[in-house]
């Protein structure tokens, strides 16, 4: 639970943004509208106004500066709106309008839900990205779940990355699909906010499950896979840490190698120290999972079997 | 040639039509609102109808490198049931003010009933009241009285005739709609409505300028390939390429271009990306290669 001045900061954080891309006459449209939806926050004034923002701010990407990026972590921790268009700051900021009122902000998780499930994908997106946002975040649980649900990549992504909404409110069931979830449907793992923090056992035998699946089927494994493996891994999974270490591919071996350096048993590192430069790299903190991603760790190809 | 297929019921189709239809140069298609073959019993069903195909079919069509608009509208056939229609006319507002809805449509007259005149009535309205072009749906049976009526009853709300497409025209009702002014909108399937051989005749005898084809496939054996075969069958017989362009691409933009969210930019830069994030990522099933098109 939040005060009503918290929505207002965040308002506040987001007209920011918008002053300084936006029209004057757009900026007074948004102002207008806030203000009439503050006073009828269920009326159709708002879902009219989340229509039309496109229209009237365009949808030119925010490409917020360093220091707008630090002042939004600073408002909320976690929150990340590097990948933002002016339509989505207006979508959200008309919508954080209608909890302006202690009424408002009442009905604001059913308000969501109803916004949510009769919008059209750019708006779907736009609801889905302000999650972290919103007052009385528990509530908001069922219309993130159904994100999540989402047969489309792009909604799903609205929830699981860049936000610190998922890794804040979801149990551990809802958090495990939703990383499992991830890697199937080709996604990726890096922009997922404290994944490590939320990495369990349970998740870590999904995962080998599903990679086992993958591996029946001739298939390859997304080597961001083990970094949530590498902690629970015992001598129970090793022989799979083993075998993606010596994988011909760079980024499996890589993958391997940074599981093997969490996993940690004596006898993982001794498997590690097969390749002591590597072994070298991740202890100087020089290759992570995050840098194995930019070295191109995402880019999945298939290629033949491994040896 | 980029064609556009401004009448295509895209919900009823499968992968395998978004593959051949992008295949033959489509670049973008409209899915009017409509009835979906069987009788829809309250306005959650139809709510969620209206945001499936302004958010599931969007994104599908996106994954194939088409771009997907809507015209918002209750059918001449639902409005029959006054207690569904009477709700839908509550929440139409609301999904024509959606992000690439080109129009209010389809509408008209099926049975040409008092309350099909009622809803014909009032979504005309709303038309002129959010400034949107209109798709008319003319009737199977009775075709020619029912067109008529239709040009009359918008002519009376003071709608302009060059903002309103008439679908489903045929050699019967195709002088008085172009004598009018309205766009003439031929739906070219393979046994009924409309066939591409009549077509040339209509555009030989009417020419290309009001003149529109589209396919109206949907759930019935229909062809999503209408389009692009009309227009190989217009230009083997000699017609010149500005008119199968005109007819096949060019006045469909022109009509709905008309509602200021349909814009030749929105396909100019597209490529297929089926990785890409928005306008989006995959119909992919867990792990199939993502397909990576240039287009030059």
């Amino acid at each position: 639970m939040q005060d009503g001045s918290e929505t207002a900061t965040r308002m506040g954080l987001l007209r920011g943004w918008l002053a300084a891309r936006v029209s004057s006459e757009a900026l007074q449209w948004l102002d207008d509208q806030a203000e009439k939806i503050a006073a009828a926050p269920d009326q159709r004034v708002l879902t009219m106004a989340i229509g039309l923002a496109p229209r009237k701010v365009g949808k030119a990407p925010l490409d917020l500066t360093a220091q707008e990026l630090a002042a939004a972590a600073a408002v909320r921790p976690g929150f990340n709106a590097r990948d933002w268009s002016t339509d989505q700051a207006a979508r959200v900021f008309l919508l954080l309008a209608s909890a302006a009122s202690s009424a408002g902000e009442e009905g604001f998780a059913a308000r969501l839900d109803r916004l949510f499930r009769s919008g059209e994908i750019g708006e779907q997106l736009a609801l889905l990205r302000g999650l972290p946002l919103y007052p009385r975040a528990e509530a908001n649980l069922a219309t993130a779940g159904e994100g999540i649900r989402s047969a489309v990549q792009p909604i799903f992504e609205a929830v699981a990355h860049n936000s610190p909404y998922p890794a804040e409110q979801f149990s551990e069931a809802m958090w495990n699909q939703m990383v499992v979830k991830t890697l199937f449907i080709n996604s990726t793992l890096v922009p997922v906010v404290k994944l490590d923090e939320r990495r369990n056992a349970d998740l870590a035998r999904m995962l080998v499950d599903y990679a086992h699946e993958r591996w029946a089927a001739g298939r390859v494994v997304s080597p961001e896979l083990w970094r949530c493996v590498g902690p629970f891994a015992g001598n129970r999974y090793l022989d799979d840490l083993a075998r993606v270490f010596r994988s011909a591919d760079r980024d499996e071996h890589r993958a391997g190698a940074l599981a093997l350096s969490e996993c940690a048993t004596p006898e993982a590192l001794a498997l590690l120290d097969a390749d002591g430069p590597l072994a070298a790299s991740i202890r100087a903190g020089e290759l992570t999972w995050d840098r194995l991603y930019d070295a191109g760790i995402a880019k999945l190809s298939d290629h033949p079997s491994l040896p | 040639m980029p064609f556009i297929d401004p009448h295509a019921h895209m919900i009823s189709r499968t992968t395998d039509d978004y593959e051949a239809m992008a295949a033959a140069g489509i670049v973008a298609v409209i899915e009017p609102a409509f009835w979906i073959g069987q009788a829809r019993t309250n306005v959650g069903s139809y709510r969620d109808y209206l945001s499936h195909i302004l958010g599931f079919e969007r994104f599908r069509a996106s994954q194939f490198g088409i771009q997907h608009y809507c015209c918002i509208g209750l059918n001449s056939k639902e409005a029959n049931n006054e207690a569904l229609a009477e709700d839908v006319m509550e929440i139409l507002p609301e999904f024509a003010t959606k992000e690439g809805v080109v129009a209010i449509g389809e509408i008209g007259f099926d049975e040409q009933t008092a309350l099909e005149e009622k809803y014909f009535r009032l979504q005309l309205d709303l038309a002129r009241e959010l400034d949107l072009p209109v798709m008319v749906h003319t009737p199977h049976r009775d075709k020619k009285k029912g067109a008529s009526r239709s040009m009359d009853i918008i002519i009376e709300h003071n709608l302009a005739p060059n903002r309103v497409v008439i679908d489903h025209v045929n050699e019967e009702t195709v002088r008085e709609v172009t004598e009018r002014g309205f766009w003439a909108g031929f739906s070219i399937y393979p046994h009924s409505k409309m066939t591409a051989p009549r077509m040339l005749e209509i555009v030989r005898q009417y020419g290309a300028d009001q003149l529109i084809v589209d396919s109206a496939c949907d759930w019935g054996i229909s062809d999503p390939l209408s389009v692009p075969k009309t227009a190989e069958l217009l230009a083997a017989a000699g017609v010149s390429a500005d008119d199968v362009r005109k007819v096949t691409y060019g006045n469909a933009l022109a009509a709905y271009g008309q509602s200021g969210q349909m814009n030749e930019q929105d396909w100019a830069s597209t490529a297929v990306d089926q990785r890409s994030r928005y306008d989006g990522n995959t119909i992919l099933r867990g792990g199939q290669d993502p397909r990576v098109e240039e287009k030059s």
